[in-house]
């Protein structure tokens, strides 16, 4: 018997996507549009051809002559850019689309995670949805009966077993699809992004459990954008780009692609440059020194900057924080904050700046960049030099997300000591 | 856990799955569970729960009955009375009514089942059988009150009557598969099903007996399958008042298998694509 369970031979995947071409405000012409559309639509249907929204109709390869194989036992991290093609790659694998092009051969029960908690439905209760779910995943029924203490255990949520889906908090749902899908047990696993929910003790602990499946000797595919956990879990790595395979190595060399190919992207921006300075990059780097677009509220915040200067003293630079709309959240000058002025002697410098952890709602952010001249005159500034998300906030350990969307401002207040609430003196007197 | 299979599997664009039959008997607990949470909603939240099973059926005979019986004045069959004429009609038409209908809608219904995880997608038209056995056993009941009420005993018949009842189900998916598959594509399909299910209770004796149609029409008649379903049904429930058109009854078992023939290969053919498009 071979020891190859995925082998994966120049497959691609094309879709057809569509475009609209500019509106017209003629009315007219908008009818005559909508009409051509119409008998487009119709002959589609005719000759059994997909429909498609759109005046125009291009096609586009998602994924592109992959070709790659996983052992027994092998745990494999894909990595790549929002759209790279890492769910497609997936999703074909489990058979969810079939490939345009190519073939995959496959030995030994499959299961795939794209999302946690598929078809579980409100209006069922928790034990309910457990047995849905199960059986969506593929599990027969005996094995979720044997292992349905332990799910439940595992999701922490044996109070509300019996209670509908829908009086549920966001992260008790969570907790209960992550608990069913962590009690698959299948030689081949697919797993994609599940890991984006729930609160940070909880992230720990699917992670701790990821590990284990690991551990335990079956396949795992594991598309992540968290590159901590892909660093963690996994010894080998694919980095896709624009549906193509760039490497297919160990998992340091594949970071290090992605990084590299992240920068690439940066300088193709070009910022152009001030008349004393230029900022070349930025970055937000997470807990590994990695460039990253996503902050975890709390945790430290480190930028990183290269500048390149000349022979003009006193240079500041700027750093203007925005929150979704815009709107200036924060500030820092390393002139007038620190006292520090960029060198003036002429070479690029890489700046570091640690920022005390901050407590952001949930939502886009983007950092303007600017070099300013003693005489407050801006020399080089970069709009949106580094843009970030902050995918969940939870000040406390209830299950909420602070949401910038909420309108209570972009920072969660925190207290240095527990809330004392007692009984007022004054109170008392009257 | 024995009978998952271990043996390769090859996913190629177009090719045939070798498996799939196999893969559905493995998927059989889905489709149960999926029956069962259909099941489990369709009730859910209302006052009288399954008395709707009831209350739905019991109603539409009485209209029936003033309607076609008492205010049309159209000939019962044999001595029935026309109550129970009715009902015999009603029952397999509102079985097939609702498979086709529900089973149409399905895969729509389970688009995010559809692109988060792979199973034989024909096991989502498929549940509605299940929904709608249930409702039919239920209203079985009405039926065998309104007879007792009349005084009426099933003949040896009835021990026929699971034959009709699984031709009626056969009747149903055809179609329903069909336009399941079609639905996922073209959406415009959605609004022609109810239209269709309106105008079959028309055409289908449904509240009048097939035998009003002149001798000479009964062939062309039967071309419909339900002509072939509600008849067996009369037959079944009123024995000997109701004889059987023979040829009739011929034909719409071929239209059945044809519909079931189209209705499974155009699922097939589409299934694969199901993900890209729905």
């Amino acid at each position: 018997m071979s020891d190859t369970v995925i082998r994966a031979t120049g497959l691609g995947k094309k879709f057809l996507i569509g475009h609209n071409v500019e509106y017209s405000a003629m009315l007219g012409e908008a009818a005559v549009r909508r009409a051509r559309n119409m008998v487009r639509r119709a002959a589609d249907m005719l000759c059994g051809r997909a429909l498609i929204e759109a005046d125009e109709i291009e096609e586009y390869w998602a994924l592109r002559d992959v070709d790659f194989e996983v052992r027994r036992g092998e745990v494999v991290s894909i990595i790549g850019h929002n759209g790279a093609g890492k769910t497609t790659l997936l999703k074909i694998l489990s058979r969810i689309l079939e490939p345009t092009t190519g073939r995959v051969e496959l030995s030994g029960r499959v299961a795939s995670l794209l999302e946690i908690g598929t078809g579980f439905h409100p209006e069922l209760t928790g034990r309910e949805n457990i047995f849905l779910n199960g059986a969506i995943l593929g599990m027969r029924r005996h094995e979720v009966l044997a292992k349905f203490n332990q799910i439940v255990d595992f999701s922490g949520v044996e109070k509300f077993i019996d209670t509908p889906l829908k009086r549920y908090s966001v992260g008790m749902y969570a907790r209960l699809a992550f608990s069913v899908a962590a009690h698959l047990e299948t030689e081949i696993l697919f797993v994609d992004e599940v890991l984006a929910v729930g609160d940070a003790e909880f992230q720990k602990r699917c992670l701790d459990r990821m590990s284990e499946v690991a551990n335990a000797g079956r396949s795992v595919l594991f598309v992540s954008h968290n590159l901590a956990a892909a660093a963690a879990l996994t010894r080998r790595g694919i980095v896709l780009k624009s549906g193509r395979l760039i490497f297919d190595g160990p998992i340091d060399g594949a970071l290090a692609q992605y990084t590299a190919s992240l920068e690439k992207g940066k300088i193709e921006r070009s910022w152009g440059r001030g008349e004393h300075s230029a900022i070349v990059s930025a970055d937000l780097l997470d807990a590994n020194g990695l460039p990253t677009t996503t902050y975890v509220p709390g945790t430290p915040f480190n930028l990183q900057v290269e500048v390149e200067t000349s022979t003009l003293p006193g240079l500041s630079l700027e750093f203007l924080l925005r929150d979704a709309n815009s709107l200036p959240v924060g500030f820092y000058s390393s002139n007038t904050f620190s006292e520090v002025a960029l060198p003036s002697m002429p070479g690029r410098y890489s700046c570091t700046l640690a920022l005390k952890p901050l407590f952001l709602a949930s939502g886009d952010y983007s950092f303007d960049l600017t070099t300013n001249s003693m005489t407050i005159v801006v020399d080089h500034k970069v709009t949106n030099a580094i843009s970030f998300r902050v995918a969940a906030s939870n000040p406390s350990t209830i299950a909420y997300d602070f949401k910038q969307s909420l309108g209570n401002g972009v920072i969660a207040l925190q207290l240095a000591t527990p809330l004392v609430i007692e009984p007022s003196r004054q109170g008392r007197a009257a | 856990m024995n009978d998952w299979p271990s043996e390769r599997l090859i996913l190629e664009a177009g090719r045939a799955d070798r498996r799939y039959w196999g893969d559905l008997w493995r998927y059989r607990e889905l489709f149960f569970i999926l029956a069962w949470r259909d099941v489990a909603l369709r009730y859910k939240q209302t006052v009288i729960g399954l008395a709707w099973a009831f209350v739905r059926p019991f109603m539409t005979m009485v209209v029936f009955t003033v309607i076609f019986g008492h205010i049309a004045k159209l000939p019962t069959e044999g001595t029935a009375p026309y109550a129970v004429l009715v009902l015999a009609g009603l029952l397999p038409w509102t079985l097939v009514s609702s498979i086709f209908s529900d089973g149409a809608n399905s895969v729509l219904g389970n688009s995010q089942l559809v692109s988060k995880v792979y199973f034989p997608r024909l096991i989502i038209p498929l549940a509605p059988v299940i929904v709608g056995l249930i409702d039919f056993v239920v209203s079985l009941v009405i039926l065998f009150g309104v007879m007792a009420w009349y005084g009426m005993a099933p003949g040896w018949h009835i021990l026929l009557l699971p034959v009709f009842i699984a031709l009626a189900v056969l009747v149903a998916i055809g179609p329903a598969m069909w336009a399941a598959a079609t639905i996922v594509k073209y959406r415009d399909f959605r609004f022609v099903i109810p239209f269709v299910i309106q105008i079959g209770l028309y055409v289908s004796p449904v509240g009048f007996s097939a035998k009003i149609v002149p001798p000479g029409w009964q062939l062309l008649y039967s071309l419909n399958p339900m002509v072939g379903v509600i008849d067996g049904f009369r037959w079944a429930i009123l024995g000997g008042e109701s004889p059987l058109f023979l040829p009739g009854f011929a034909l719409s078992l071929v239209v059945t298998a044809g519909m079931l023939w189209l209705g499974i290969r155009t699922f097939r053919h589409t299934e694969r694509g199901f993900a890209d498009v729905i």
